[in-house]
């Protein structure tokens, strides 16, 4: 019994080494990365449908070659993240990777990709190093600067005349750099400054808190099922109707269908929506419509999308010579393909120069469908991210 | 700082005391009579939040997807002791805290593969969904007032139970001498599966309440088990008594630490100290108050009698 | 020899064989794979110090790869780079915190132990994300790895590769010494029978602590060696689920075992690997590996006590 069990563990080890796939054939290989599992899974799974989506509109063949895709789980753990990444050069060797979601894995991550002379395509986190002095020519995103989402927001009520503005946020790095953001345009009275524990299920004293403070209106920032907490706590505790509330990243898509009408009213800024008007757009949400089960996709698989058709761009443009890596640089540099948030242009540090709404959140097109979020005004035309003057990188 | 808001906060800090209490009740029962470590238990919140909500998208009854969630969540609970738990009354607690863990991994991916990885909608009923004006003006959720008296009422209950029935004369008996009880005739291994039954209901009972103010979704119970733990551990393991005192001073001191401690802080320190120190102490405040009770009293507040 | 030693001499052979067979397969993954493993495996190693040996369930060990990590970190952060600097405050710190956790937690025993351990390192870890200097969760990045003064350059990964074995090495060869000293026989007589124990006049307590010190320390310079792999730390490294990760690995490879931290770092993080990635697996398997992580576990814990290392030849102890 102990002998078959240690040949079979051999030969596990064994089979593992042989089944390493080391094919050199011109194949496009992208490794993307995202979170697959646990509860914040459910993003990656709306990525993931981007990105298939993706494939199936390109037929399968990015810029013209045979693509495969190698997805990979980071469990919003840094250093997985990073041996997943290490995986995919070393093992898969793919030519590009995309995705991933958090700043603190994208920070693992980069200079990972970037260092090994692979293009790192990011559709989702925006950390301001790589924005700013750590920008790189192989890093490329399709997403946005952290801070420019509550920048807007900050702006649109900093125009509005709002005062006496409430904030929350959870006590982490992107809760301190949502609440920056917002204070870099919104010049008003802020009655209060608030960081709840990351992760904090029962927001019931903070609600209390803020009542007894009696602002004009709330801004907050919860993501995740922070943010499913903490609007049906708001709701129920009927401050809906007292205190407007506005906020970033805590409601979208994925979150609507577990909280319903307790986002009714809801404001938030983003670069993209999906009643965004433009072909790229509107196939992009109508295919995804069709393929998924009348779910409608979330800014996580628009970004997904554009970054798999910025790679088809770029392949595209060097006429499939994987090896032409500066003629890649410069044909992703001009953006020049089809994407769902319009025609956009990029910026020195490689950032998206984009458009920012406001968005609402409305009743949906028949009594029982969920909430949509539909875009009600431009907030900022063609808006730069605050870090990009601090990056070195000349063209 | 005035009245109302401590009054409120007060009521605040009961409410989440006594949610915590409920799970705790079903843990350190089951602890204190058949010594087992069940970090399961958070699973089984987790089950009767699924099941009630979904018999109540069902059914459109509340009554009645409460009354099956609590029983699904008693059956899942039995079945799952007479599979996986037997065999771990005898182990030590290493064996059992790792057995649990596993559980707690298989159960969160089949909650995954059955319902999806995004939270599930899950809603309060019209009639519960308003609330009261308190006196001084202030407003307070029917729902959280309902939770508060459940809890209370649980806590009679238990108390009703444990000291007055004949079931609950067993229990004690059989949590200070097993092969005593097994030996005057009566079926332990049947009454552990009632106990732990017992357990299970008021973990779904738990976790039915929470669902439509919390998020329904896979792994809620791990977000909430470390400060049940806490509970159990501050107010004495296999101790009701404790339990409930646990319960409503870790909701107090946390309720109260999360309002107040910041405010208190900028009356010594510069705001923007305050400002940091004070979300980060409070964030840990519970770990730091568990830490000081076990340095005074290794055994918890109320350490059941053995 | 033993027949235990010997296999765990060949699983070091083994080990060492590595690079050279990863440089011929062409697959330099494989080594960097291998060296987290050992990492790992030492501070496996650590806490079979007292969990194995000593029956204290630690929930909290991975304090300890956080505050080696963040030592190097921090100092690497401020300029300091040298390697035997930032390598002895790893120890040095993990030491002095271990030892201060120790004093109020092994006073406790049972369930209680369990839950204090966790709530310090729940307590450093939201401490860890508070502190914006150093990142908070968003983490540090290690621009230099340590350096040894043309020693050895841990940039080049064969090199490392191999300092990580002969720590590992050195690890198993320190825990192997204490657990058959004197102090190593008290321990574990305080873990069978306590009450024994105390009666023939020997008092659990320091013996407990300063296992519990040694093992904080060990599992620091694992720590300072993890941030140098991935050139990265973040809070997470103090997590409890890591501690439970470490404890599975402890419990998987066979407590109170020599091989045991290794087989189990190595089977753990390997089965990872392969139930996510491995293309022969269904979809259905690799989309929910957690599931059957968990079944493996259990069945584990239920049935194969003794671990992996209870399957190889030789006595059991």
């Amino acid at each position: 019994m102990r002998k078959t069990t240690r040949s079979l563990l051999a030969g596990l080890i064994a089979t593992a080494f042989i089944a390493a796939p080391a094919f050199g054939q011109q194949k496009l290989k992208i490794g993307f990365i995202s979170t697959f599992s646990g509860p914040q899974g459910v993003i990656g799974e709306d990525m993931k449908n981007s990105v298939e989506l993706a494939l199936d509109h390109l037929k399968r063949k990015v810029g013209g070659l045979d693509t495969e895709v190698i997805y990979g789980d980071d469990q919003v753990k840094p250093d997985v993240g990073k041996q997943v990444a290490e995986e995919m050069l070393k093992k898969h060797q793919v030519n590009f990777v995309a995705g991933i979601i958090w700043s603190n894995v994208m920070l693992a991550v980069a200079p990972t990709v970037t260092g090994a002379g692979t293009f790192m395509i990011g559709t989702n986190a925006g950390p301001n190093q790589l924005a700013g002095a750590d920008c790189n020519e192989m890093f490329f995103t399709t997403s946005w600067q952290n801070d420019q989402t509550p920048e807007a927001m900050g702006k649109y009520m900093q125009d509005k005349g709002i005062q006496d503005v409430y904030l929350m946020a959870p006590n982490y790095a992107a809760g301190k750099d949502m609440l920056t953001g917002f204070k870099r345009y919104f010049k008003g009275r802020i009655v209060d400054e608030v960081y709840t524990r990351l992760g904090q299920t029962d927001y019931q004293a903070e609600i209390s808190q803020l009542r007894s403070k009696n602002p004009k209106a709330v801004f907050v920032f919860y993501p995740g099922g922070m943010g499913i907490q903490f609007l049906k706590q708001y709701s129920e505790a009927g401050l809906r109707g007292l205190f407007p509330l506005y906020s970033v990243y805590t409601v979208d898509e994925l979150s609507i269908p577990a909280v319903k009408h307790a986002a009714l009213g809801q404001l938030e800024t983003r670069y993209w929506s999906q009643d965004l008007k433009n072909p790229a757009n509107e196939k992009f949400v109508g295919d995804y419509r069709k393929k998924y089960g009348g779910k409608t996709p979330s800014y996580y698989g628009a970004q997904s999308y554009d970054g798999i058709m910025l790679i088809d761009s770029a392949v595209r443009a060097v006429k499939g010579n994987l090896a032409d890596k500066k003629g890649m640089i410069a044909a992703m540099r001009k953006a020049d393909f089809a994407s769902t948030r319009g025609k956009f242009k990029y910026g020195q540090n490689h950032f998206p120069i984009e458009n920012f709404y406001l968005l609402k959140t409305v009743a949906g097109p028949t009594p029982t469908a969920d909430p949509v979020m539909e875009i009600q005004e431009t907030v900022f035309k063609d808006h730069k991210d605050a870090y990009g003057t601090a990056c070195k990188m000349k063209w | 700082m005035n009245f109302v808001l401590i009054a409120e906060q007060t009521l605040n800090g009961l409410q989440l005391g006594v949610m915590l209490f409920l799970l705790a009740a079903g843990l350190t029962l089951v602890f204190g009579i058949m010594n087992l470590v069940n970090l399961a238990h958070g699973a089984l919140y987790m089950v009767g939040a699924y099941l009630t909500t979904f018999f109540y998208q069902q059914t459109g009854s509340y009554a009645l997807a409460v009354a099956l969630g609590l029983a699904g969540t008693l059956v899942v609970g039995v079945v799952t002791e007479l599979v996986a738990l037997r065999t771990l009354y005898d182990r030590d607690h290493l064996d059992q805290v790792l057995a649990t863990f596993g559980l707690i991994l298989f159960f969160n991916e089949l909650i995954v593969i059955l319902w999806g990885r995004a939270a599930i909608y899950s809603t309060i009923p019209e009639v519960l969904a308003g609330h009261v004006e308190l006196a001084g003006g202030f407003r307070y959720p029917i729902y959280r007032l309902m939770i508060i008296v459940i809890g209370l009422a649980v806590a009679l209950l238990l108390w009703f139970v444990v000291t007055r029935t004949r079931l609950g004369m067993l229990i004690r008996a059989g949590a200070s001498n097993r092969a005593m009880v097994a030996a005057l005739g009566v079926n332990i291994r049947l009454l552990y599966t009632v106990v732990f039954g017992f357990g299970a209901a008021l973990a779904g009972l738990a976790g039915l309440l929470a669902g439509p103010i919390y998020s329904v979704q896979p792994g809620m119970g791990e977000l909430i088990l470390i400060q049940v733990f806490v509970v159990i551990v501050i107010g004495g393991i296999g101790s009701i008594r404790g339990a409930l005192a646990g319960a409503l001073i870790v909701g107090m001191v946390d309720t109260l630490g999360r309002a107040f401690l910041k405010p208190a802080l900028a009356t010594v320190l510069s705001p923007t100290a305050a400002d940091t120190a004070g979300p980060a102490i409070a964030s840990m405040l519970i770990y730091l108050l568990m830490a000081v009770v076990l340095a005074f009293r290794p055994a918890g507040l109320f350490p059941s009698a053995r | 020899m033993k027949p235990r030693t010997y296999i765990l001499v060949v699983l070091l052979a083994l080990l060492a064989a590595v690079p050279p067979l990863a440089a011929w397969l062409n697959q330099p993954f494989y080594l960097d794979l291998m060296r987290r493993v050992m990492i790992f495996a030492i501070a496996a190693a650590s806490l079979n110090l007292i969990l194995g040996y000593g029956g204290m369930v630690s929930f909290g060990h991975a304090a300890y790869l956080g505050l080696g990590a963040y030592a190097v970190g921090v100092l690497s952060h401020h300029g300091i780079d040298n390697g035997w600097l930032q390598w002895a405050l790893a120890i040095a710190a993990s030491a002095l915190v271990a030892l201060a956790i120790g004093s109020v937690s092994v006073r406790t025993s049972g369930i209680y132990f369990i839950m204090i351990t966790l709530a310090f390192t729940q307590m450093l870890y939201y401490l860890g994300i508070s502190i914006e200097e150093y990142g908070g969760d968003d983490g540090l990045r290690l621009k230099v790895r340590s350096q040894f003064s043309g020693l050895i350059d841990l940039n080049d990964p064969t090199a490392f590769y191999y300092l990580v074995l002969a720590l590992l090495a050195l690890t198993l060869l320190l825990v192997h010494r204490l657990v058959n000293s004197r102090f190593g026989l008290a321990l574990q007589a305080a873990r069978s029978n306590e009450a024994r124990t105390r009666a023939i006049g020997l008092a659990p307590y320091p013996y407990r602590l300063a296992a519990f010190t040694i093992a904080g320390a060990i599992c620091g310079l694992a720590g300072a060696l993890l941030v140098n792999h991935t050139a990265y730390l973040t809070p997470e490294f103090m997590n409890w689920t890591r501690s439970g990760e470490l404890m599975f690995m402890v419990i998987l490879g066979g407590i109170a075992t020599a091989s045991g931290p290794l087989l189990g770092a190595a089977a753990f993080l390997l089965l990872e690997d392969l139930l996510q990635g491995w293309s022969v697996l269904p979809k259905w398997m690799t989309e929910h590996w957690q599931l059957y992580l968990g079944v493996i576990l259990v069945l584990v814990v239920l049935y194969a006590k003794r671990g992996l290392a209870g399957l190889l030849p030789g006595k059991n102890e």
